[in-house]
């Protein structure tokens, strides 16, 4: 047995960071709270960093499990304060501190000049303690408790600017989509408890495992997909997406940390972490794999016409986000964890830098107005460019090996995912370069007179570029997305990392028709070439082309370019009438006529009586005097009459 | 010997005459005197059974009526002057300000 990690000190340190911040921070100077939030960030990562120094010594004892303290004890049914570490939970606990420090450390710069600094600090510092709470949890319960925090955490900060109405009504929107999520993962809990009694994950294990694999659809298979709504809330997959791109009203580097590196991978965490179930559940696999494959390909052709930085990386995030789901859902977990880690790395990045440019051109986000901010902001420039060969899969990138692993997976369990996940590549890279190209290519279109829509009014004039606590941050992220994959021995060796929490791959026999995995390989080079060349050639060689494209394509055009009208099909299907039925029914019915109705009934009765009861306190002395005799009379009265009847 | 129901029947009709005052009278200190009254003629049937069952403990509590009714009429006559201060009349029904 190893020395006891006491992994319940990592969640800890960040939550003290918020506290500290949250309570005193508005008395502190801004030097004081990035300090409180750096160190609250910064000890988790080191803490995080010290066991990672010793996983050769207590690799063998995994998973530990170590228990706190006891929590609910109900019946049969028990849940303690545990802490879980595998090489699963190591690998995000590794992930969240150390991209989290590293946005923690842009964040001081990028929210310098900005309102309520503490405030920014103590949300970020809370967010990493649900985090933390989420991925080192030993049972389903306590995660729930990270997963409801992270989503409190992100609907805080995506309403940080909440004098705008927008991003009130963003973080509002993003609250209510997750809540439904988290109703099925709610539901999927109590049918565990229902039928395995447990919510900790080894005894789940070992009880699952007696199972055998579902033909059908059994419990397991529910289960299965009941926690996929959950997954599908938290991680912006079909149907539950729409408030992920919308989110990206908070400040810049939330959308760094939480909708894209973390808080949105944690659906995929726990699906992997679930794998037991869905090993048992094809058809649960086989909804997860669908859903995923779907959100990757329908996001993608969204990012395609978006025009705003932010949102474009966005729809970005749900695509690649889809793409971990369809690695999970080939049962491939460790395939889908690979890309969840590569894009913590670029998206993180591609975020972080296009706050960079964003804070250059003093808060515009719009690329039409943007261009050769090449030679203006060569940081920003070069980091960004690390990122966008990562995300679209150049060979021996970060991006290259994951995706790579995913679509080679995908290849042996269906062709057709396997199709629609190389088209999303090429899109991918397609979008990806646009981007590139009409942000840092190019001319420039001069300020127009009388626009003046952006918050920050500086216009955009003269770029400049960041200061060095943002650019740091991005040059290490951007290391990372270069080597981020072959430093872990690509997916092969990641695969062998996992092994001891997911088993073994399976051995795939080299069937007839089945794809090897350099033909793959290539196949998404292939990809990634053509969406390189498609938006070098539309964005920089013929730029008039696009807008010919679009007017030709019309009604195709529109449809994409308003999102598939899938905001205004739920609005009018779904929240329209929810919110008629809640008014006329609800409010106007059960609320005014039946509960109101009911108490104001009463207290005016109260009234009324008391009315005609009040009037017998007269003040009047002669008046007492004659009920209280009246009151003697009746009582002596009625005690002569019993005593004569005895 | 005076047989028992004449004291009950003189005790009878002074608590009525004292209740009657009670109720019918208009100033404060003849109410005042009503409530002796009451008082005295349930101190005359104590006695009155104090002597015809032999049991001491009817006089005994005569004297604890007799204390307290001494010590309501300081207190009530106090009452009365300062009442008779503020509002320069002895007539109830004009003193009735406590209500809602």
């Amino acid at each position: 047995m190893t020395a006891n990690l006491h992994l319940w000190l990592i969640p800890l340190l960040p939550l003290l960071g918020a506290a500290i911040n949250g309570v005193l921070g508005k008395r502190f100077s801004r030097q004081l709270v990035s300090a409180v939030g750096l160190a609250g960030s910064g000890s988790a990562f080191l803490y995080a960093l010290w066991v990672a120094a010793q996983y050769s010594a207590i690799k063998a004892a995994m998973p530990i499990v170590e228990t706190l303290a006891p929590w609910i004890q109900a019946g049969s049914f028990r849940a303690d304060f545990n802490f879980q570490l595998d090489q699963l939970s190591f690998l995000m606990l590794l992930i969240v501190t150390g991209v989290g420090f590293l946005i923690h450390v842009y964040s001081v710069g990028y929210m310098w000049d900005e309102g309520g600094y503490y405030r920014f600090f103590a949300y970020l510092n809370l967010f990493l303690f649900f985090m933390l709470m989420l991925i080192l949890a030993g049972n389903y319960l306590l995660m729930f408790i990270g997963w409801e925090g992270v989503g409190l955490a992100s609907y805080l900060l995506i309403g940080f600017y909440f004098t705008k109405d927008s991003a009130a009504n963003a973080g509002k929107k993003a609250f209510i989509v997750n809540r439904i999520g988290d109703f099925g993962f709610l539901i999927a809990l109590f049918l565990l408890i229902q039928h395995f009694g447990t919510l900790d994950y080894a005894a789940l294990a070992t009880k699952v495992s007696q199972l055998g694999v579902e033909a059908g659809w059994g419990v397991l298979s529910i289960i299965g997909v009941l926690l996929m709504v959950g997954a599908a809330g938290k991680s912006a997959q079909i149907p539950l997406y729409v408030w992920l791109p919308d989110a990206m009203e908070g400040p810049t580097p939330v959308s760094a940390l939480i909708h894209a590196a973390t808080m949105v991978t944690a659906g995929v965490y726990m699906v992997s972490r679930s794998h037991v179930i869905f090993d048992r559940a094809p058809q649960a696999l086989m909804v997860v794999a669908v859903i995923g494959c779907a959100t990757a390909f329908f996001a993608a052709t969204i990012g395609i016409c978006q025009t705003d930085i932010k949102k474009v990386l966005a729809y970005s995030t749900v695509s690649q986000l889809g793409y971990m789901f369809l690695g999970c859902g080939v049962a491939a977990y460790s395939a889908g964890v690979f890309h969840l880690m590569t894009h913590a790395f670029f998206k993180g990045l591609l975020f972080l830098a296009a706050g960079s440019v964003i804070h250059s051109l003093g808060g515009e986000q719009d690329m039409r107005r943007m261009g050769g901010l090449r030679k203006e902001i060569p940081w920003t420039f070069w980091t960004m460019t690390a990122g966008t060969f990562a995300i679209a899969g150049f060979p021996f990138f970060a991006g290259y090996y994951s995706k790579d692993m995913i679509l080679w997976k995908a290849s042996q369990q269906s062709m057709i995912l396997f199709g629609f996940g190389l088209l999303t590549a090429f899109i991918t890279s397609f979008y990806m370069f646009r981007l590139w190209f009409m942000t840092f290519f190019g001319e420039r279109a001069p300020v127009e007179a009388g626009h003046g829509h952006d918050d920050h009014g500086h216009g955009t004039g003269h770029a400049h570029e960041s200061g060095w606590f943002m650019l740091l941050p991005l040059i290490v992220l951007a290391v990372l997305s270069v080597i981020g994959g072959w430093m872990v021995g690509g997916g092969d060796g990641f695969e062998k990392f996992l092994t001891p929490v997911f088993g073994a791959p399976a051995e795939v026999a080299e069937a007839a028709g089945s794809l090897s995995e350099g033909a793959v390989s290539a196949m998404a080079t292939v990809a990634f070439l053509l969406g390189f060349g498609l938006a070098w050639f539309l964005y920089v060689r013929r730029k008039r082309i696009p807008a010919q494209i679009a007017e030709n394509l019309g009604g195709l055009y529109s449809a994409v370019l308003n999102k598939y009208w899938v905001d205004e099909i739920y609005a009018a299907v779904i929240v329209n009438p929810m919110v008629a039925i809640s008014r006329s029914v609800l409010w106007r019915g059960v609320d005014q006529k039946i509960i109101d109705a009911t108490l104001d009934d009463a207290a005016a009765g109260a009234n009324q009586l008391s009315d005609e009861v009040r009037k017998m306190q007269s003040g009047n002395i002669r008046s007492y005097a004659a009920w209280v005799t009246a009151g003697a009379v009746v009582v002596i009265g009625y005690m002569m009459w019993m005593g004569a009847a005895r | 010997m005076v047989p028992i129901s004449y004291y009950l029947g003189l005790s009878a009709a002074l608590f009525i005459s004292g209740v009657a005052g009670f109720l019918l009278k208009r100033n404060i200190i003849t109410i005042f005197m009503s409530i002796e009254l009451m008082l005295n003629a349930v101190n005359l049937s104590f006695v009155a059974f104090a002597a015809q069952l032999h049991n001491l403990n009817g006089q005994v509590f005569v004297f604890f009526v007799m204390v307290v009714a001494a010590a309501e009429a300081a207190v009530g006559l106090a009452i009365i002057i300062a009442v008779y201060r503020t509002r320069n009349t002895l007539n109830v029904d004009q003193v009735d300000l406590l209500k809602l």
